[in-house]
Parts: structure tokens; C-alpha cells; sequence
């Protein structure tokens, strides 16, 4: 997985993190890595939801911004 | 009452004449001009709130449209006429839809007097033919028959995704609906990429596009869930929602549909035959974002809690394990073993010592008991009880009277000095 996953594959992977640290049986190396990683994926989550436009396409025709004429 | 509200509203000329007027020739039979009877009666009518928004059912005849764009017919029935206009913004709203004489419509609008002509009319704002007449019941008909067929049955319904990604919104691209639906979903969940599939949502022509719209959005094949939203209308409005071939074809959508349409009183076949019907727009949004933006905060809040303390509960029980390695360590350590060697030393070293000194002791005794021992034997202590030596003149001890002859000259030794004797007779025992 790249530098900038999408938010849903940071979350699944934060997911996933977290349910490998629970079983344990982690060598402690990887289990600090992981546990940094999954302190950045955390951010990066809060980043995108703090960050979060509603993406409006009409179907057929490139996406367009939305809130350009709005508020 | 409501002629002189009427007055007093409307006709403020007729107000002053009627100001003037004595009350005698206001109740006696008065003399009005054409123009102001007219008015008077276009005032009657005016004022008349049933006579504001009707429908009339009727027959067109005698339609023109001249080159102004207005359209002027007649509707009538078996028993009487009524005049028409309709105007040209309304005539180019209607397009290729404006009936034809003889044709059955029902006119919506609202009655008036055009003074020029003294006549009433009707000022139609739409029409539609009258076929649909009985909607409710061809409703029902319809309802009746596609429930029957299975096609809205509860096991054909496709569960809504929890957290949708893309939605596509089959909708009018000018609508309040579609402002209503974005902004909840900008509210309520703004990770949402949104997919809008324009179609028009009333008339006669809707149905098929809106069928072509919501077929596209399923052959892009992006997206989790669509909604199919229209703002409230008349029955009339809705009718498109009606459409049996639309009802047929949101219950044969591969992706789950939830519709919106009007308002919470109205139920169309298209709301039957979707997975979840929402009573309006609006609360179609919010169903397919039951899970918000905050629930997802939550969510992340309590995976980045887990996440620290899985490590942390890892570092203790790790700590634990090196706890326990260290104890185990210092059990079998060669250290233990060197104490122990140690005080074994010291031990045999306090118990040999012990011995040593013992066997000293014992010597002691021993040689004390041998010295004593050789006291008892010494002759002195003998001589000194009065017994004497006798020795031979060779110098052997006589032991025996026999071995010695008499006048044989013997040596005595006493406890005390030496006698030299001869021996004068010798005795045997």
C-alpha cells in the first residue's frame, strides 16, 4: 500500500492492524512498527473525515465541484 | 358581506360611487355603466377562493392558437361551455402535449371576466388529458395486480449497505429535492462521491427517462446504493411514479434503491417496489447515511484507543515474559551454585576443625592414661613400698633363689642406696 491509501483502504488496514495486535504472537519490532502505523493511518482517517467534501458527478459528464455556487 | 369586501378591496372607483350614494338609491334599483357592472361581477368572481385553483373536466373544441402564442378553446361537456385561454408561457410549458379538439382533458386554473367581451372564462395554467381520470383507482388496479405478481414482496428486497461510497441520485438536475437530498449528505456523510442521473420527474414522457436514468447509473455499475427522489406534488404531479414499467424495473435493479417520493402521505408503486421507501427526499438521504461522518469519527476513535492499548497490553505482557525469563534465570544460575559450594566449605570447614580438635583431645587422654600407666610401672615406686633388686655379680636380676650358690656375692639395690652382701645359704621353695 502506497504513501496516501484512500480512506477506506486506511481504515480496513487499520482495522486489520489493530486485530493483529490483539492475537499477539507479534515480534516486538513488528508489533512497535505496526503500532506505528497504525497511529499514522489513524491520523491520516481523522484528516480525510475533517477534510471531507460531498463529490458530486452527473453521470456521463466529468466530475464537477459541487459548493462552487453555494454558501 | 362579501360584495362590499369586495368593493372596498378591489374597486375603490366603485367605492367612492357607492360613497356618494344616498342608502335609498343604494337599496332601490340603480343604473350602472356597462363597464362598471362588469367590474363589479369580475370582482364576485375574483373574490371567489373555489373559483382561484379548479379543475374542469370537458371536451376541447374550437381551439386556436394565433400567432400571439395564446390558445383560446372551449371545453364542454353534454351540458354547457366554458371559455378558455391558456397563455403562451403556459402554451410552451405544455409542448407537443396541447390536445386536440375533441379530445377529453381535465384544465387546471382559475376563473375570471375578461370585461372587454363581458364574458367569464377560464384561464388555464395546464392540461392533461382526462383518461387519467380515475387515478386512484387505476392505482389500486395496478398496486393490486404487480402485488399479486410478487413484485413487491419483501423477500425481493435488497438490504440497504450500511456505509455507502457512491450514490447515484436518479432526480430533476434543477430540484429542491436534489438541493434537500446534497445538503444531508454533505451534513451526514461528505466522504459520499455522488453520481446524479438527470431525468425529468413529471409528465407523460417521464417515466422512460427516468427508467433510462436509473439504468444508466446501474450499468456504470459504481455505485453501492441509488435513491430516487422527487419533491412533493399533486397525484397528478406523482403519477410518473405510477408507471408500471417503473415499478418493474426498480424491482429488477441489481444495486438496492431507496425512493423519496412527495411527501410522507404519498405512496407510489415505484415506493413499493424499492428496497426501502422513504416518506420524502430528505429522509431518503438520511437512510442511506445511517451511519454519519460522526459515527466514523467514533469508529476511529475506538480503533486508535485499541490500537494503543493492544501495544501497550503487548509491551506489559512482554515484560512479564522477561519477568518470568529472569526469574527462571536466576533459578539456574551457576551463581546459586557458587553460594552454595561456598557454605558447603564453610560447613565441612567448622566440621573439620571440630574433628581435628577432638582427635587432639583424644590424644591427650591417651598419652595422660599412658604416662599414668607408666607411673604404675616404674621400680622406684616398688623399692619405695620396701622391695629390693637383687642382681647377680654379672649383673642379672635374680629372680630365683637356686640360680645363685651360696657365698656368691650379690648386689641389692633399695629404694634408697646399694648394699654388697654375701649369701650364706640358699633355700628352694
Amino acid at each position: 500500500m502506497g504513501e496516501n491509501p484512500s480512506f477506506e483502504d486506511a481504515l480496513a488496514e487499520l482495522e486489520d492492524i489493530v486485530s493483529r495486535l490483539e492475537t499477539g504472537d507479534l515480534a516486538l519490532e513488528e508489533s512497535l512498527s505496526l503500532f506505528e502505523r497504525g497511529q499514522t493511518l489513524a491520523t491520516l482517517c481523522n484528516q480525510v473525515l475533517d477534510q471531507a467534501e460531498l463529490r458530486l458527478e452527473q453521470i456521463g459528464s466529468s466530475p464537477m465541484p459541487l459548493d462552487s455556487t453555494e454558501e | 358581506m362579501l360584495l362590499v369586501d369586495s368593493c372596498r378591496l378591489d374597486f375603490p372607483s366603485l367605492r367612492v360611487k357607492l360613497s356618494w350614494m344616498s342608502d335609498n338609491q343604494r337599496f332601490s334599483t340603480t343604473r350602472w355603466s356597462v363597464r362598471d357592472l362588469t367590474r363589479y361581477v369580475r370582482g364576485i368572481f375574483e373574490t371567489d377562493y373555489r373559483l382561484q385553483d379548479l379543475e374542469v373536466e370537458g371536451e376541447v373544441s374550437n381551439l386556436r392558437i394565433p400567432g400571439s402564442g395564446h390558445a383560446y378553446f372551449t371545453l364542454k361537456d353534454a351540458g354547457a361551455e366554458l371559455k378558455c385561454v391558456m397563455w403562451k408561457n403556459d402554451v410552451i410549458s405544455h409542448r407537443n402535449e396541447m390536445p386536440s379538439n375533441g379530445e377529453k382533458v381535465v384544465a387546471r386554473g382559475y376563473i375570471g371576466v375578461y370585461e372587454a367581451q363581458g364574458v367569464y372564462q377560464m384561464y388555464c395554467r395546464s392540461l392533461r388529458p382526462a383518461g387519467l381520470g380515475d387515478l386512484h383507482a387505476r392505482f389500486e388496479e395496478l398496486k393490486a395486480r404487480l402485488l399479486a405478481e410478487g413484485l413487491f414482496a419483501p423477500e425481493r428486497k435488497r438490504p440497504i449497505p450500511l456505509r455507502p461510497q457512491v450514490i447515484g441520485i436518479v432526480t430533476g438536475s434543477e430540484t429542491a429535492a436534489l438541493q434537500d437530498v446534497l445538503n444531508v449528505l454533505r451534513r451526514r456523510y461528505p466522504l459520499a462521491r455522488v453520481i446524479l442521473s438527470p431525468t425529468p420527474v413529471q409528465g407523460e414522457q417521464a417515466p422512460p427517462r427516468i427508467i433510462a436514468a436509473l439504468d444508466a447509473l446501474t450499468r456504470s455499475g459504481q455505485c453501492d446504493v441509488i435513491i430516487v427522489v422527487r419533491g412533493g406534488g399533486s397525484l397528478e404531479d406523482l403519477w410518473c411514479f405510477n408507471d408500471e414499467r417503473l415499478a418493474r424495473a426498480i424491482a429488477a435493479s441489481r444495486v438496492p434503491i431507496v425512493s423519496g417520493v412527495g411527501h410522507e402521505t404519498d405512496f407510489t408503486l415505484a415506493d413499493f417496489a424499492a428496497d426501502l421507501r422513504a416518506p420524502t427526499p430528505t429522509a431518503a438521504a438520511e437512510l442511506i447515511t445511517q451511519f454519519t461522518i460522526d459515527d466514523l469519527r467514533d469508529d476511529i476513535e475506538a480503533l486508535r484507543v485499541r490500537l494503543a492499548d493492544e501495544f501497550s497490553m503487548s509491551l506489559i505482557e512482554r515484560r512479564r515474559r522477561i519477568d518470568m525469563a529472569v526469574m527462571h534465570l536466576t533459578r539456574l544460575s551457576p551463581q546459586r551454585r557458587i553460594n552454595d559450594a561456598r557454605q558447603r566449605i564453610d560447613e565441612l570447614t567448622a566440621r573439620g576443625g571440630r574433628a581435628v580438635r577432638s582427635q587432639i583431645m583424644l590424644r591427650h587422654a591417651r598419652l595422660n592414661g599412658i604416662v599414668k600407666a607408666l607411673g604404675a610401672i616404674n621400680p622406684d615406686a616398688t623399692l619405695a613400698r620396701g622391695y629390693a633388686i637383687v642382681r647377680s655379680p654379672n649383673g642379672d636380676i635374680v629372680r630365683r633363689a637356686d640360680d645363685i650358690n651360696p657365698g656368691t656375692e650379690v648386689n641389692i639395690r633399695l629404694h634408697h642406696g646399694r648394699l654388697r652382701a654375701t649369701v650364706n645359704a640358699v633355700e628352694s621353695d
